[in-house]
């Protein structure tokens, strides 16, 4: 089982419409991961219908029992996130500022201070509309940790694969550079860039193949938009061959993708007009190269 | 006077909103602008500026010091985060899952945890032509974003009179570095594109601003493409849309080339105008 995961550093690069381009392309050999937990959007395009759903508890809230509490002030003196509030003698944790670190607890001397499990988000396992497996997610409003729940869909996903005998997983991996996104990353046989011929695209796409780097992951990419600036583009291309990345395509920027999109539909399933045609050519033929690379 | 600009997800104009309103309110007033996605910092690179101080920042993290520890285990039952381990006669720090909570080190019964600082990132002051510009720069492979933006937060607010406009370029996202971006801010825009992915993530956001009962309103960017169902939903839940900004193949070719877009684009120059008009009438 080859795990493929595709990341972009930043949102907008058309990354979700390209992955849920090769979930569709790979059919019957696939289980689909959204590892964006945190603003997941390929559901949209791949509408799937959930078998299963999960609680996520992860970390903790610290809760102070009035009755107990003889207003001693220590809980405040020791929080160094400031989660304490004090009105009128009162003393009340601040959930919204509070790490769970567990810190307080530790030196009330009532133990009036109790840490609760928080239930940060939601976790499902479903059948897309191509009837392919699909583990997505999604996390509470302020939650911590998104990147245990990213660990938890990957695993999901890789068990699933395991279980029906599927060839590739396909995760849409988190957005940035921290914690998200390296469990994205780990246990990757493949990235592939998602990546536009922009200033700030080349400036992410360098900030996040430094941290590919780190995993030694095999790396392809695709430039999207790329006739919007070829300078650019030739810059990127400069740099994948500078870092040894397998250039996999470049797409024209063409708003088919957002067309596609308000259908619910991926952009190879869409229309043929020529050049959605070429698109979709294009798209294919990477997806080609990566199982190629793979195998 | 602090006004935050977020989105649910990037890529969706938070970056170009930003740089744009910025240089476009600065030529009426005092204002900084000071870019918060520290993971991927982008602000700077639409700015011609000059760098006029800069700083290593840095996150407390405990260091082991074996000569007095008895092997309590306490360390390892204090913190909560798993980020210190003992491993038999070892004490093991793992300074990328530490919340710098000082639990562990401050209930050592030996003092044998010191807390130490450990660099996680720098902060960059810049002066542009006429308003000031800061971002804060993770480093790779660190996965605390929050402390980071405190510390940008802190020195932002160490630096500037309150009747300074603040623009804060947020991280996406609904988790804790955005709420930590926004939670002071005395306004919120949030923007977004009018397509399905657009309106899935701008209602995850905007329940987040609900949630820290914050003020809000909404830009559409790239408008004119996709559909019209952020306006009705808009329009049902009572949320003000504030600005439309055209979708243009010019504007994205501003946008790679990392240029600002209201000096070459009128119609640009026009929402911004209906932006600040909105701003002024609630907060400014
Ligand atoms: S440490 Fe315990 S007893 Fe003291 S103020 Fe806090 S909750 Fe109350
Ligand atoms: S658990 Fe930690 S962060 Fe929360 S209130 Fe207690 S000391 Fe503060
Ligand atoms: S709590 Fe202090 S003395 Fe005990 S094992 Fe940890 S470092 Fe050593
Ligand atoms: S400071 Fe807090 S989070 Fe860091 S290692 Fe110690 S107990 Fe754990």
């Amino acid at each position: 089982m080859k795990e493929i995961v595709i990341i972009s550093g930043k949102g907008g690069t058309g990354k979700t419409s390209i992955t849920a381009s090769f979930a569709v392309l790979a059919g019957k050999d696939v289980v689909v991961a959204d590892c964006d937990v945190d603003a997941a959007d390929m559901h949209i395009l791949l509408q799937p219908e959930n078998k299963e759903s999960h609680d996520f508890f992860s970390g903790e809230l610290a809760l102070i029992d009035q009755d107990a509490c003889i207003q001693c002030g220590k809980c405040d003196d020791v929080c160094r996130f400031d989660a304490i509030d004090v009105t009128d003698g009162i003393y009340t944790v601040d959930e919204i500022s509070c790490e769970g670190c567990g810190y307080c607890s530790k030196v009330c001397p009532t133990e009036a201070i109790t840490n609760e499990s928080l239930n940060v988000g939601k976790w499902h396992i479903a059948d897309t509309r191509l009837n392919q497996p699909f583990v997505h997610a999604k996390l509470g409003i302020g939650a911590d940790n998104s990147g245990k729940l990213v660990a938890q869909v990957k695993n999901i996903a890789k068990e699933v694969a395991e279980e029906n005998k599927k060839p590739y997983v396909i995760v849409d991996g988190s957005p940035g550079v921290g914690c998200p996104v390296v469990s994205s990353l780990s246990g990757a046989h493949f990235v592939v860039l998602v990546t536009e011929p922009s200033v700030s695209g080349i400036h992410d796409l360098k900030r996040v193949y430094e941290l590919v780097k780190k995993f030694h992951i095999k790396a392809g990419c695709i430039i999207n938009k790329s006739d919007i600036n070829l300078d650019k583009t030739d810059e990127i291309l400069e740099f994948l061959r500078s870092e040894n990345i397998t250039h996999l395509a470049n797409l024209p920027y063409d708003e088919n993708f957002t067309k596609a999109m308000t259908e619910r539909k991926t952009i190879v399933e869409y229309g043929d007009s020529n050049s959605n045609s070429e698109i979709k050519e294009v798209i294919n033929s990477s997806w080609n190269k990566i199982k190629n690379i793979l195998n | 006077m602090k006004i935050a600009i977020a989105s649910g997800k990037g890529g969706t104009g938070k970056t170009t909103l930003s740089t744009n309103l910025a240089s476009y309110l600065a030529e009426s007033r005092k204002v900084v602008l000071t870019d918060l996605d520290v993971e991927e910092p982008n602000s700077g690179l639409f700015l011609k500026s000059e760098l006029f101080f800069s700083e290593d920042k840095y996150k407390m993290i405990p260091e082991w010091n074996k000569v007095d520890c008895t092997l309590c285990g306490e360390c390892q039952d204090n913190c909560n985060y798993h980020a210190v381990i003992q491993v038999v006669d070892t004490i093991m720090v793992f300074p990328e899952l530490c919340h710098s909570c000082f639990a562990c080190s401050e209930l050592c019964p030996t003092n044998s945890l010191p807390m130490i600082p450990q660099k996680m990132g720098e902060l960059q002051h810049f002066k542009t032509k006429n308003f000031d510009f800061i971002e804060s720069r993770l480093i790779i492979g660190e996965e605390q974003a929050v402390p980071l933006i405190k510390q940008t937060l802190d020195y932002v607010d160490s630096q500037f009179d309150k009747d300074v406009v603040k623009i804060y370029d947020s991280p996406p996202g609904t988790s804790c570095p955005v709420i930590e971006a926004t939670k002071d801010a005395d306004f919120i825009i949030l923007i977004t594109e009018p397509t399905p992915f657009g309106l899935n993530d701008v209602i995850l956001a905007i329940d987040t601003m609900k949630e820290l009962k914050k003020d809000f309103a909404i830009v559409i960017n790239r408008f004119g493409i996709g559909n019209d169902d952020i306006i009705k939903y808009c329009e049902e839940n009572k949320i003000d849309i504030i600005a439309k900004i055209p979708n243009q193949r010019a504007a994205a070719e501003l946008y790679s080339k990392g240029e600002l877009m209201y000096p070459k684009i009128p119609e640009v120059k026009a929402e911004l105008e209906k932006i600040v008009k909105y701003l002024e009438s609630q907060v400014l």
